[in-house]
């Protein structure tokens, strides 16, 4: 190994140019593949949330339930869900949506709790119907929140999709992959980069966005 | 009452489910359109839990509340809110929106047109008190006092005949406290809103109410009367208890000056001869002597200054205290044990009406 690296350059640019069109395309793979299973995961996680929310006793099987979807790793989940859904990008979604949960019902039900109890009565007292306080109130009072529960799904999130290469997917996972197999550094470390800036991006897009959708709480926020 | 009634309670309970005592037991209240009525009591007296069953933030258990002559339980709950200001200690400003926005909160549940919700933000704005240069602030950004006039505007947003108000001046300090209270006497003057109004404090509920509702433990109405009245007379042992020392103190405070008998004093014209100087300080066996000139009171001088000198040609010196008509007996008792010559002087528009010792003020409390 030690051989093979002194005998090619660590970073191989002819290489990137010339794969542009495939990197092209698995950003893509990775972003749709990311978007697909948080946003999937959000409107689960809003439902289980209400349920929650509603009926308190809910919230501790709840929890228990997505708690332990995320304790599985995720090669295995991949593997469970083989002989279900097969080989495919259903797979991959249904257990990239099921490790979001437990992060997004947690912070959806701790945001929504969060809103103090005065502001709740006034807005009752105002005449509020129950539905017009949940998404009038509730839910953006909540915002800042339910956005730091989304960052940390998200991350998380790009990060699992790498290992849907197993899958035949992978996003920069396939880089990743095809890497390990034939020792071209060049191909890890392309994914591994772009895996990590795509996960930063991300994370300071939610940033600005919390930024921009809750300028009252810039101080705290 | 002959006064035509604007909310009304028969026999109103509230048990909380678990609770062994009702909240409230078999309240009867009756509030006159227009009228201010404090519900005030100890700890656990019901005097909230009978506020919210009026919005029904608490359904009751039993008994009918009639607003305006309709039945409150009879309409959807949001609708009844709607109609009806509320206003809460811990203020309650949405904090995710505007000034501007958190008073147009009803106006547009109600489904105002905006050109109409913003004319009324901008009156209320002045109205309680605030500039126009905080409507696009956030809550956050001012102080408690700022945020309970905000609170004020909200609940008068929508012209709601009547006002909840819970404790609205209990979180903030004691300086700013007394100022939201006076302004809302005022406010409350010009408005004419029936509003029911929750306090732990007597003092408040004295000042404010014209009637007062002062409960005891479980809900139980114990005297329901003109706070003067009640002072006046307390109807059992428990009242006369709530109301703690100083009763007579509490009463003075209600009483103004201008309602007082007073004395004209040691008082004379700079163009009248000296000799009627001294006639008034023998005469009220007092070593000084007050100038006024065309009525204006222009202070005071010594006994030993006063000799043939014209008066006019004295320097008095200023009353460091004067009370106007409108000032409180309570305020008159003040500037008479504090000044050096033991009176109030009484001005109003600089014109001198008179004045009031110890005793004057000692008369008006056993009347």
């Amino acid at each position: 190994m030690m051989l093979a690296q002194e005998a090619t350059p660590l970073i191989d640019w002819e290489w990137i140019g010339r794969n542009m069109g495939e990197i092209v395309d698995r950003t893509w793979q990775h972003l749709s593949l990311t978007a697909v299973s948080v946003g999937l995961g959000l409107v689960i996680s809003l439902g289980l949330s209400v349920v929650a929310l509603r009926w308190r006793w809910t919230y501790s099987p709840i929890t228990w339930v997505t708690g332990l979807l995320y304790t599985i790793p995720s090669l295995a989940l991949f593997a469970l869900l083989v002989p279900i859904v097969g080989l495919n990008a259903t797979n991959a979604v249904i257990a990239l949506t099921s490790y979001t949960l437990l992060i997004l019902i947690r912070n959806l039900v701790a945001g929504i709790d969060g809103v103090p109890g005065p502001v709740l009565e006034a807005a009752d007292g105002m005449g509020y119907t129950r539905r017009a306080r949940f998404w009038q109130m509730e839910i953006p009072l909540a915002l800042p929140v339910i956005i730091a529960g989304l960052r940390i799904a998200t991350v998380t999130t790009v990060g699992l999709v790498t290992v849907t290469a197993v899958l035949g997917l992978g996003g920069y996972g396939y880089f990743i992959l095809r890497g390990l197999n034939t020792f071209f550094w060049t191909q890890i470390l392309v994914g591994v980069t772009l895996s990590v800036a795509l996960a930063t991006v991300l994370d300071v897009g939610f940033v600005w966005l919390q930024r921009l959708l809750s300028p009252w709480a810039r101080r705290t926020g | 009452m002959t006064r035509d009634s604007m909310i009304r309670l028969e026999k109103v309970s509230k048990v909380f489910p678990g609770a062994e005592m009702p909240a409230v037991a078999d309240l009867d209240l009756d509030i006159g359109r227009g009228e201010l009525v404090t519900l005030v009591g100890p700890s656990g007296c019901g005097k909230t839990t009978t506020l919210k069953m009026i919005n029904r933030l608490i359904e009751p258990s039993s008994g009918t509340i009639l607003i305006d002559g309709r039945d409150a339980l009879a309409l959807a709950p949001h609708e009844l809110r709607r109609s009806i200001g509320y206003v809460i200690q811990q203020i309650g400003l949405f904090p995710h929106r505007t000034i501007g926005q958190n008073i147009a909160t009803v106006p547009e549940l109600l489904g105002w047109d905006s050109s109409r919700t913003e004319e009324r933000v901008t009156e209320l704005v002045e109205v309680v008190g605030l500039s126009k240069g905080m409507l696009n602030r956030y809550p956050s950004e001012l102080s408690g006092g700022q945020q309970q006039r905000v609170g004020v505007a909200r609940a008068l947003a929508a012209d709601p005949p009547v006002l909840l108000m819970d404790e609205p001046f209990g979180a903030v300090d004691p300086i700013v406290r007394k100022r939201l209270q006076q302004e809302f006497r005022v406010l409350q003057q010009r408005l004419g809103k029936t509003v029911v109004f929750v306090t732990h404090d007597v003092d408040e509920a004295i000042l404010l109410g014209d009637r007062m509702a002062i409960l005891n433990v479980g809900g139980v109405l114990e005297q329901y009367d003109r706070p003067e009245a009640i002072l006046a007379e307390p109807a059992n042992a428990f009242v006369d208890d709530f109301l703690g020392g100083e009763r007579g103190l509490k009463r003075l405070a209600l009483l103004t000056v201008g309602e007082a008998d007073m004395r004209w004093g040691p008082v004379v014209d700079v163009k009248d001869d000296p000799e009627e100087a001294r006639k008034a300080m023998s005469r009220e066996q007092v070593d000084w002597v007050g100038l006024v000139d065309e009525g204006r009171l222009l202070g005071w001088v010594d006994g030993t200054q006063v000799d043939d000198t014209p008066l006019a040609e004295l320097e008095p010196r200023p009353f460091l205290v004067t009370l106007s008509g409108e000032s409180s007996l309570r305020s008159a008792l003040d500037a008479v044990v504090t000044s050096h010559a033991r009176v109030a002087m009484v001005v109003d528009d600089g014109i001198y009406k008179g004045m009031l010792d110890l005793e004057g003020i000692a008369e008006e409390i056993t009347e």
